[in-house]
């Protein structure tokens, strides 16, 4: 008797989940620790499944640190998410590893993608395919310290806006003392920080170069341009002693202390430097060249459906997919994290542009670059070495650019294979 | 049925045993349980790590066997011979710095009666910091003025201020530093251990005899203590072999810069295996570390433990 009421509990439990699971689907998404993405991404998670209900969506986060290793051992087992947050660079990984999968053209028609976004977002498109679309992209500004442009004279509403008032400005606002020791610098000097995107994708092409060609594949920048750039930026600390690499260990650290007049770094520092509180600053765009050229670096995060996932899965990744790149979301990503809008309607609205933060940003979206990296790590580090060696080792600029071209191909090279 | 078959075949078999060959059982039953944990979480994964050597794994495909071309590679790769460097120079020098000066500390320390438990246990103090929290306040010790703490006393002196981290020759000095500073303490407490092991009758006789106390050293204190030298000797050098958390830390942004100069063997495979995702390549190298290892310490034990 008891085991007769056993049997027809259990078959109604079985019954009821089986029922559950045939009305509602779940997915999971994944993205890395970063408190407000993480925050942003719980709002619009709450307001997607509001909105669906027949859908929810599991929210993983790992640190950064593990993210990548993480995301590429579970999928590869057939396990982990469905909608997957990665680095616009992982791209040519993620698909040898058969990660991603090409976003289908029903729900994400091309033209509207190309027409709607910012063109940086073609670096997700492989062979005619787009593997992934953002939420946010960012770009980079110069931010300066409006106390000490002041201390040093120069007028803290006018900030530099080409390179040669940039160096006025630096020579201007640099402190040393009795023995020449740098106590403020003028310009943060940090290869490791934004410098080398500043470097590869701003100060070579104003120096009428450009860093690669072939879609990245071919290094490019072993040239009179390429060597001009990196002159520039080394003369930085040895002929203007402006700035010093490794002044209070960070770039960002140096200008959040106040011992820096300017520095150059991305959206993403914003929430680090909302909460300096001795001294006001400011944001404007990249120094443009002697002939009003302006370049810019934008990266993002993409979101991406995984390789395996399928059927009512498939049309539930779509729709959450659609969602968090909607105008609405991104919206709401711009308040909660600070970065900005992937889609030129959501982000060049009147009130982004004329705002004195987002506004220096968002020009420079308009003629951003993205390089497209194979090993962003090491080929980091290529820049930094190449700049140590002509700092540290005092080696010839030109023998040190080359080296660095030599050893970023070969990086190129032996991920081509 | 056979639930209640087997137990009574079992004990029938069990009472056959003699009660020697039941001891063994038992012992070996018991061994079997770390017998068994090891081989799963430490013996197979280093087998795995051998296979892995011999393909090109890189985390996102599968992997395929490619024979010897990783050690190839790692033998033309000019950063690799760097890097082996680099690790012997973290190996020379830490080694008996800090022996020498473990043991200066730990013989007067060992006369010293006043407040001695004190001193041992100020000494033995960073021995418990966690390397990161340290490698990290000592980063700030090297930064240049105006928050370098070093650099401050140097330009005090009206002496130029230093790189230190910033330099590719006082950069591996710089982070050896610290790791010495550290395993400090340790070692002085195995040598007043050594110390205290050495019967008082020796240094008694000595004594009588009118030996100068430089002798006493040299002839009773010093060969004595062999066993602790040996001991200090072999896990002193894997120690700074495998030195990875004050380099990583020290120059975060950076790891094991400038220019490589400060990169030890480990880092470098940590960063081949999860920054570069190049984990066929970082397994290679994980062997040829275990080889060193394993090479030093036989060599040690050798010279040190015979004669």
């Amino acid at each position: 008797m008891r085991f007769k009421k056993m049997v027809a509990g259990l078959a109604f439990g079985v019954s009821v989940l089986a029922a559950n699971a045939a009305s509602a689907v779940e997915i999971e998404y994944w993205q890395y620790v970063f408190d407000s993405r993480v925050k942003a991404m719980d709002q619009l998670i709450q307001k997607f499944q509001a909105a669906n209900p027949g859908i929810t969506v599991k929210h993983t986060t790992f640190p950064y640190a593990e993210y990548q290793t993480k995301v590429a051992a579970a999928v590869t087992a057939g396990q982990g998410p469905d909608v997957v947050q990665l680095f616009y660079g992982w791209v040519d990984g993620f698909l040898a590893g058969k990660l991603i999968q090409p976003l289908p053209k029903d729900a994400f028609p091309h033209d509207k993608i190309e027409s709607e976004f910012f063109p940086i977002v073609t670096a997700m498109k492989r062979n005619g395919e787009y593997y992934g679309l953002p939420t946010a992209v960012r770009s980079l500004a110069l931010f300066y310290n409006k106390k000490a442009f002041q201390a040093a004279g120069l007028d803290p509403n006018k900030p530099p806006q080409n390179l040669e008032e940039f160096l006025a400005a630096a020579e201007k606002a640099v402190k040393r003392d009795g023995a020449g020791n740098i106590v403020s610098a003028g310009v943060t000097l940090d290869m490791a920080g934004q410098d080398h995107q500043w470097w590869r994708e701003v100060l070579i092409r104003q120096n009428g170069g450009v860093p690669y060609t072939d879609n990245d594949r071919k290094v490019a920048y072993d040239s009179e341009a390429g060597l001009k750039a990196l002159q520039f930026y080394t003369d930085l600390q040895t002929k203007y002693k402006v700035g010093l690499a490794g002044f209070m260990d960070e770039g960002q650290a140096a200008f959040k202390a106040g011992l820096a007049a300017m520095t150059i770094d991305g959206t993403f520092r914003l929430g680090a430097f909302n909460s300096i509180k001795s001294f006001e600053w400011g944001v404007t765009e990249l120094p443009a060249d002697s002939k009003g050229m302006r370049s810019n670096y934008a990266s993002y995060f993409a979101n991406a459906i995984t390789g395996k996932v399928q059927g009512e899965k498939l049309e539930a990744s779509k729709k959450f997919l659609a969602y968090i790149t909607s105008p609405e979301a991104m919206d709401i990503w711009l308040k909660a994290v600070g970065e900005l809008p992937a889609r030129r309607s959501a982000a060049l609205t009147s009130e982004n542009l004329a705002n004195p933060i987002y506004g220096p940003f968002l020009k420079g979206l308009e003629y951003a670059r993205t390089t497209m990296f194979v090993d962003e790590a090491a080929q980091r580090q290529v820049a930094i070495d190449m700049v140590n060696r002509v700092l540290i080792q005092k080696q010839d600029p030109k023998a040190s650019l080359a080296e660095a071209a030599k050893a970023e191909q070969a990086i190129i090279d032996r991920a081509a294979k | 049925m056979t639930a209640t078959a087997l137990p009574a075949k079992s004990a029938r078999a069990w009472d056959r045993l003699s009660l020697r060959q039941k001891r063994v059982l038992w012992a070996w039953s018991f061994l079997a349980v770390p017998i068994l944990f090891y081989s799963a979480i430490r013996f197979w994964p280093t087998l795995e790590a051998f296979a892995l050597s011999f393909t090109n794994w890189n985390l996102l495909r599968p992997a395929a066997f490619v024979g010897l071309e990783n050690y190839k590679r790692l033998l033309a790769d000019p950063l690799f011979w760097q890097v082996f460097g680099n690790t012997f120079l973290y190996l020379i020098i830490g080694t008996p710095v800090s022996l020498v000066i473990s043991f200066t500390v730990a013989y007067y320390l060992d006369r010293v009666r006043f407040m001695h438990g004190f001193i041992r246990a100020l000494y033995f103090i960073p021995f418990l910091t966690t390397a990161v929290a340290m490698a990290w306040v000592w980063r700030w010790f090297y930064q240049p003025v105006p928050i370098g703490i070093f650099n401050a006393i140097l330009t005090w002196f009206g002496i130029p201020q230093q790189p230190f981290l910033r330099s590719t020759t006082q950069a591996l000095p710089a982070i050896l530093a610290p790791a010495v500073w550290a395993g400090l303490g340790f070692q002085v407490i195995i040598f007043i251990a050594g110390l205290r092991a050495i019967p008082t009758s020796y240094y008694e006789a000595a004594r009588i005899d009118g030996v100068s106390e430089f002798t006493i050293l040299r002839r009773i204190t010093l060969p004595l203590l062999k066993p602790t030298i040996v001991f200090l000797v072999v896990f002193s050098s894997i120690g700074f072999l495998r030195i990875f958390d004050q380099v990583y830390n020290m120059n975060f942004n950076d790891p094991g810069g400038p220019l490589n100069t400060t990169k030890p063997l480990v880092l470098m495979i940590y960063q081949t295996a999860f920054k570069s995702l190049d984990m066929g390549y970082a397994a290679a190298q994980t062997v040829v570390l275990f080889l060193i290892l394993l090479a030093v310490s036989l060599i040690q034990l050798r010279i040190l433990k015979d004669r």
